[in-house]
């Protein structure tokens, strides 16, 4: 294939890869999409293997490689839950990252085309950059991949002077990457390079450990952005447009989903970055000036009969799926009441928060999983208002983003914070396992309020008994 | 030994009501109680001795059987003097009472060295309180039953039609005193699809009227009404002249007035004036929920539905007992939540915890001593600090979703932007080669191109959207691929096995990501069905 053909195709992965992130606009074009991506990738792999810069005998090796991955890759594909995606996802951010670093590291060590002069600079600061970043997002996606998988504890651990610490990191960084520069030979820049890359990634493990649960769609988002950039710097490296462009549409999608996750939350990226929720004063925020927050009044305990009772007299109900429901397991039940319900002529619908879940967009997925008609999924903004309006919201494993206080009361943490207004509804039904604040250390005065009931025990089996005396009435 | 409850039927003339139903003895039994009905007590509140004695109650014959057997009694309305005699010496009662109109009750009964729990005297502003509360109860039934009685003698429909032979207009219905049973009363009769307007001294429940579908009727004069416990107080002269006005206005205009004004310890505002009543249309229906007190009309003969002037005035005094199941039903579930108060411990036995503000409230007599009026209950720790203070955080405008960020940013920001954009510019074309700014302008082009592309994509699949991303940038396998094995000009040489082996461990991961990464959005994409 020659060089030209090469460069076409291309140009038409890339046209591929933009429709496959244009499709996703929608649930109806986004099947479609999906395919763009693949054909894009297809397309973009045969044009390299047999355009003029690979010799036939690398092919064997080649193929073995892509076997070898490919089998993992959809072996892993097929099995994974639902409900660990956030896990898989991060997972594959690190072996983008380790590929990032390799490639920077074969790079460097490739002799065949000799630059000089700012030529050479400038590919040396695309390689020193693509290692770093390849490192820090491999080793941040592997800890993040533990906190999600509770393989390493969710709460975030902070090391005293932890600025300080990444300051230092930072200036050995930039002081290594003069040394690596003004190397002379391969071995001499070896050094840096190693030494910058260890940093990278002792860096990427303190960054993700200091963030608590909660932030973990921040998170994610992040990786998911950093290994785009990865794939850019790498594609500046070897002069290569397509990853370049490709890089660059991952790298800003991954960006745009942290800010959106960040403006849920109301927090600002640094802070979130820079280490867990009120983590900077002593244990969690207590709200400043006292009293004013204290909530007043008495929680009423309800039971699973008698929650079946109210969703099945209700005519609008609204399910606010948390990541306790993920946890429990609990979605399929969920579903099973919905269609029953619906099946009554009831108005069901879900109200999703945008950083429900440990993922952007995990509920979704989730209750897609369990069957839930996407028609019926709603982002917050949507249904905010309809609370009024409606008889019974239900609660499954959620707190902070159902917490009054975000918009009564100025001192709490979480003020400003948008939340689903669940308190307005008629009945609101809270599904928990105790009466332990949410993540953020905040206690919820939702709780106490009136017309909130408390159901009390593990999502999964309370919604199997809703579920149950549900049946058992309709039968 | 756990105590028994006795549930003796009402005598008071024309009362259906009973003082528990099967659904709640049931759970009487749970609490560790023993349950006692008099043979015949729910006949006229659907409730059949059978179906008691399947819920586990024993059944009675006769009265002083039963109240001679009893520890603790449950009655709708306050005990005759009979009855008075029945009740065991030191027992509980608990029922109906009205200490304050009915002195020589109360004195009888302490007498009986009983303790007395008047439900009516329970604190209603405590809010742990309201699953007790029988008042409002009682009231919501009430209000419902005096749309229906107003339908039943109204010649006309409620709901305006268009039908085939001509418009039938909508009834008009003018409610007032928007309490417990006003508020009932509202939406039955909206429900009907009457045109329902409402008014009450108490300006704050002019929400509450019209989220139930009313329309609220102001008087013209500023005085506010609220007297404390959910009542109203009197008010001064002038707004009661203002009042009048209001009053003589709408009845001229409405087809059916329902009157729901009560002020505690005093008998009811007149209201309607024999003027008022004379003016308006004929078929016209009054129903007067305040007859017990005197009622809030002139002409209303109390317990009775006459019809004066062409209006039909009802002064039914026992509307809840008209509804006997449904208030027998809400009353014992009233009953059954004091019981749960009274026995936290579940083991039959009753502690009347005179600390307990409801309970204090409740409590009219205490082993034979009158402990009515209570003090007054500590107001509790202010029932969330009122949200006085909600304004401030005004809720931020999330942006996501489609069509991008919300606010344009400020001009000055924008501005900065500018310059340190420029700077940058002109810092990479000064110094940067040129193959090098053709990647550079390729790179700024996409991440343009992927802002405004992502920001379309539905919050819904930012999973799928992440995955998909991720498979997206498994495009670095590229990179190791020209690495492998490229063709070279003869006599350069380079470490060839170490990039190979380097190459291939990284094409492997970029290939578990490309082909893990699509397929696992591909089969997240399949579940999401309409």
């Amino acid at each position: 294939m020659s060089e030209g053909l090469s460069i076409v195709s291309y140009l038409g992965a890339t046209i591929l890869f933009i429709l496959c992130l244009g499709g996703l606009s929608d649930q109806e074009t986004a099947r479609r999409g999906n395919l763009y991506g693949i054909i894009g990738m297809t397309i973009a792999v045969l044009a390299t293997v047999f355009g003029p810069r690979v010799g036939t005998a690398g092919l064997p090796w080649i193929i073995g490689a892509m076997v070898v991955g490919g089998a993992i890759g959809l072996y892993a594909a097929r099995v994974v839950q639902m409900t660990q995606m956030p896990e898989l996802v991060a997972l594959m951010h690190s072996l983008v990252g380790l590929a990032a670093c390799l490639v920077g590291f074969a790079s460097y060590v490739d002799t065949s085309t000799p630059l000089t002069g700012a030529a050479k600079a400038i590919h040396e600061i695309e390689i020193y950059v693509g290692i770093l970043i390849g490192a820090v997002t491999f080793s941040g996606s592997l800890i993040a991949f533990g906190k999600l998988s509770a393989k390493i504890g969710g709460k975030p651990v902070l090391l005293p002077g932890r600025h300080l610490l990444n300051l230092a990191g930072l200036l050995i960084v930039i002081y290594f990457g003069r040394e690596f520069l003004h190397a002379m030979t391969v071995a001499q820049g070896m050094t840096a390079l190693i030494v910058m890359t260890v940093i990278s990634l002792a860096f990427g493990v303190h960054m993700v450990m200091a963030i608590g649960g909660a932030d973990m769609p921040v998170v994610v988002s992040m990786l998911n952005s950093y290994s785009g950039w990865a794939a850019a710097a790498t594609g500046f490296m070897l002069g290569n447009d397509l990853l370049i462009v490709t890089g660059a549409l991952v790298g800003s999608s991954g960006a745009i989903l942290s800010y959106i996750m960040c403006n849920a939350m109301n927090r600002n990226f640094i802070s979130v970055i820079a280490g867990g929720f009120g983590s900077d004063g002593s244990a969690p925020a207590k709200p400043a000036g006292g009293g004013s927050s204290e909530p007043a009044g008495e929680v009423t305990p309800v039971s699973a009969q008698e929650t079946a009772e109210l969703l099945r007299e209700a005519k609008n109900v609204i399910i606010v799926p948390g990541y306790g429901m993920a946890v429990a397991q609990a979605q399929h039940a969920v579903c099973e009441i919905t269609s029953l319900l619906r099946e009554k002529g009831v108005n069901v619908r879900f109200g999703i928060h945008p950083v429900a879940g440990r993922m952007p967009g995990h509920m979704n997925v989730l209750l897609a999983e369990a069957k839930v008609p996407y028609d019926i999924v709603f982002e917050m903004d949507e249904l905010n208002e309809d609370f009024p309006d409606t008889d019974v919201a239900m609660v499954i494993g959620a707190n902070d983003i159902v917490n009054p206080a975000a918009q009564e009361d100025p001192t709490s943490p979480i003020a400003g914070m948008p939340v689903l207004e669940v308190w307005k509804a008629k009945t609101s039904i809270v599904m928990k396992r105790s009466m332990a604040s949410g993540y953020a250390g905040v206690d919820n005065p939702l709780f106490y309020k009136e017309n909130n009931r408390m159901l009390f025990g593990d999502a999964k089996k309370m919604l199997d008994e809703v579920l149950g005396s549900l049946a058992k009435a309709a039968a | 030994m756990s105590l028994s409850i006795g549930v003796p039927r009402e005598i008071f003339p024309g009362e259906k009501r009973v003082a528990t139903v099967p659904e709640a003895v049931e759970k009487l039994i749970k609490l560790g109680f023993k349950v006692l009905v008099e043979s015949g007590a729910g006949d006229h509140a659907n409730c059949s001795d059978d179906s008691y004695r399947a819920a586990g109650a024993e059944i009675v014959d006769g009265a002083a059987a039963l109240w001679a057997s009893s520890d603790i009694v449950f009655k709708v309305r306050g005990p005759s003097e009979e009855e008075v005699g029945l009740l065991r010496e030191g027992g509980t009662l608990i029922s109906f009472i009205w200490p304050a109109q009915n002195p020589e009750l109360m004195q009888k009964l302490a007498a009986k060295k009983a303790t007395v729990l008047a439900i009516d005297s329970l604190p209603r502003q405590l809010s742990r309180a309201q699953k007790m509360d029988a008042l409002t109860s009682m009231a919501g039934i009430s209000g419902y039953r005096a749309v229906i009685e107003a339908a039943n003698a109204f010649g006309r429909f409620f709901n305006g039609q268009m039908t085939a032979a001509g418009k039938v207009p909508p009834a008009k219905v003018f409610i007032a005193g928007a309490g417990v049973a006003g508020l009932a009363a509202i939406g039955t009769a909206a429900n009907l699809g009457a045109i329902v307007r409402a008014n009450d001294t108490r300006a704050e429940v002019a929400d509450q009227v019209k989220s139930l579908g009313g329309e609220f009727v102001k008087v013209d004069y500023e005085e506010e009404g609220s007297g404390g416990g959910g009542y109203a107080k009197v008010m001064s002269e002038g707004f009661q002249q203002a009042q009048r006005e209001m009053y003589a206005k709408q009845a001229r205009e409405v087809d059916i007035i329902i009157t729901t004004a009560l002020i505690p310890g005093k008998p009811a505002p007149k209201l309607i004036t024999a003027e008022m009543v004379k003016s308006m249309k004929p078929g016209s229906v009054i129903v007067d929920m305040a007859g017990e007190q005197g009622g809030n009309c002139e002409l209303t003969e109390p317990g009775q539905a006459v019809v004066k002037h062409g209006v039909t005035i009802i002064g039914y005094t026992d509307l809840p007992s008209r509804l006997a199941k449904q208030s027998s039903t809400l009353y014992a579930n009233n009953l059954l939540r004091l019981a749960e108060e009274l026995c936290k411990t579940k083991d039959g036995l009753i502690n009347v915890n005179m600390e307990d503000d409801a309970i204090r409230g409740l409590t009219v007599i205490k082993e034979g001593n009158i402990t009515w009026p209570p003090p007054p209950p500590k107001i509790p720790a202010a029932p969330a600090a009122k949200p006085a203070a909600a304004a401030p955080v005004a809720p931020k405008k999330s942006a996501h979703g489609h069509g991008g960020s919300s606010e344009p940013m400020p001009a000055n920001k924008i501005a900065i932007l500018v310059v340190v954009a420029a700077a940058l510019f002109w810092l990479i074309g000064a110094y940067a080669p040129a193959a090098f700014l053709g990647h550079f302008t390729v790179f700024v082009l996409a991440c343009f191109v992927g802002y405004m592309v992502v920001w379309n994509v539905k919050p819904a699949l930012h999973t799928p959207l992440m995955s998909v991303t991720n498979a997206v940038s498994s495009i670095i396998a590229i990179g190791a691929l020209v690495q492998i094995a490229p063709p070279l000009a003869g006599g350069i040489s380079r470490p060839d096995e170490l990039i190979r082996w380097l190459a291939i461990v990284a094409i492997a991961l970029a290939t578990i990501n490309m082909f893990g990464g699509f397929a696992v959005t591909r089969r997240m994409l399949e579940m999401f069905r309409k």
